[in-house]
């Protein structure tokens, strides 16, 4: 192989002159788990909306939750930033486009809500498939009890439903992060980006990537671990997904 | 708010769009599903072989190409397949390679990480009873897998096969980073050239819906009639 390799390129400074080029991947890294961390607050709190929305006995209400998931699960995440970040300053008042187009962090803003709502689709599939999974009884016997359908669900179902799906919680937490480099689309420079631009610079490309792909690698090493205590804490005495 | 719209520009690029644009999309997730899936049972199957050294390289594998974006894989061997090619083909300097030889690879190689822990899934369905009544009749372990254990496993995970052929379809659009004219692609080039995002990226938008969308019915009534004949 004729590839020149220069493993010391991540201590020369990088032309942006904000320090060496490891600075840079690291701010990528940075912005990474920001917007990362953005996208799941939002994917969190709208998917479990929607999916407890599905379960729910109102017609109007599980439809709304079935058009949600369909809408935001059946186009690439991909062409949603697009229609966010060009198409929707342009269908809005112009006074909101501008300021829209005009807003300071604009693609970082965008990808922490478009990554929010696309991954909102997978977490409501999750939560309803976890609410789904609980006997019927135990649905029966709050309602037996007096307690109303909102109680019901504060009390009884959803305490068991997210320990049951926080496996594949985690999952799609690492998605949500793995997400974020699409927004590369979108002009964030987020960790792959911070490594195409260190391997424009270079020219350094193999060692470019493969300090993203390390620094991936830790941050999945990281939230698996992180994410197994905090199963094990939240575990109840007595059932299987304690374990 | 749709009064300057201008439909023609959609018009005037069909053509474009679908003969080149989403020929490739379709033909580069057909051909990457179908590579995906053969290399994915292989490495299944290295995982459940029981040879320690084996199973070991085969999750590494896959542990490795489900933690990293599909954008940094798609860099990775964009830059990687030229050398990869000299090496194979034994050439003195980098081969060059085309767009669409580099996403196949690329995608192939991805998607078999995903593919193989469902047939993984597919494969520890089928009871253990299975193979062990095929080796009793003196089936070899190639015949037991080709015969009894693959087919039934194949089965019994097609709609969720299917499901992820229908993610690895939406996931080819990211082959915009290296500016290749798929579906997408072709639709950006249109509305960068006259200046026509909003309609070209709500035509893009409309048009994977409705792909995706039938598709995912299809599955469902698929599984449907899986579900019924079981």
């Amino acid at each position: 192989m004729n590839y020149h390799w220069n493993w010391h390129i991540f201590f020369e400074p990088s032309p942006t002159g904000t320090g060496d080029y490891l600075d840079m991947l690291l701010s990528g890294l940075l912005l990474t788990i920001e917007t990362a961390l953005c996208a799941w607050i939002i994917a969190l709190t709208s998917g479990s909306i929607v999916g407890v929305m599905r379960t729910l006995p109102s017609k109007a209400a599980s439809w709304f939750g079935f058009a949600w998931v369909e809408f935001f699960r059946n186009m690439p995440l991909l062409v949603q930033l697009f229609i966010w970040f060009f198409v929707l300053p342009e269908l809005l008042p112009p006074s909101w486009g501008l300021w829209m187009k005009q807003m300071p962090n604009a693609p970082f803003y965008t990808a922490a809500i478009g990554i929010g709502l696309f991954m909102s689709a997978r977490v409501a599939e999750q939560t309803r498939a976890g609410i789904n999974s609980l006997p019927r009884g135990q649905k029966l016997a709050a309602t037996a009890l007096g307690l109303t359908t909102a109680q019901t669900y504060r009390y009884v179902l959803l305490p068991m439903a997210f320990r049951i799906i926080m496996p594949p919680l985690t999952s799609e937490f690492l998605s949500t992060i793995k997400n974020t480099s699409v927004a590369i689309t979108i002009g964030l420079i987020e960790l792959t980006g911070a490594a195409r631009a260190m391997q424009e610079f270079s020219f350094q490309v193999f060692e470019a990537f493969t300090g993203a792909t390390v620094l991936y690698l830790l941050i999945n090493i990281v939230v698996v671990i992180a994410m197994r205590f905090l199963e094990r804490s939240l575990a109840v005495p007595g059932y299987i997904t304690g374990k | 708010m749709f009064a300057n719209f201008d439909f023609d520009v959609i018009r005037r690029s069909l053509g474009y769009l679908f003969f080149d644009g989403m020929t490739f999309t379709l033909t580069l997730t057909g051909l990457a599903a179908l590579g995906g899936l053969i290399f994915g049972t292989l490495i299944a199957l290295m995982r459940l072989s029981g040879l320690t050294v084996l199973g070991r390289v085969a999750g590494l594998y896959v542990d490795l190409m489900r933690s990293l974006p599909l954008v940094l894989v798609i860099f990775w061997f964009y830059f990687l397949v030229p050398y990869i090619g000299q090496w194979v083909t034994g050439s003195s300097r980098p081969i060059h390679v085309g767009a669409f030889a580099s996403s196949l690879v690329t995608f192939t190689i991805f998607e078999a990480a995903y593919f193989s822990e469902i047939m993984r899934a597919g494969i520890q369905s089928i009871s253990s009873g299975q193979p062990g009544a095929a080796q009793a009749l003196g089936l070899t372990y190639g015949q037991t897998m080709r015969y009894v254990v693959l087919p039934q496993a194949f089965r019994n995970m097609l709609p969720v096969l299917l499901t992820q052929t229908i993610v690895l379809f939406q996931d080819t659009s990211l082959v915009y980073v290296l500016s290749i004219p798929d579906f997408l692609g072709a639709a950006s080039k249109v509305a960068q050239r006259d200046g026509r995002l909003v309609e070209m990226y709500l035509f893009a938008a409309i048009i994977y819906f409705i792909v995706s969308c039938f598709a995912s019915f299809g599955v469902r009534r698929l599984q449907a009639r899986i579900a019924y004949v079981h």
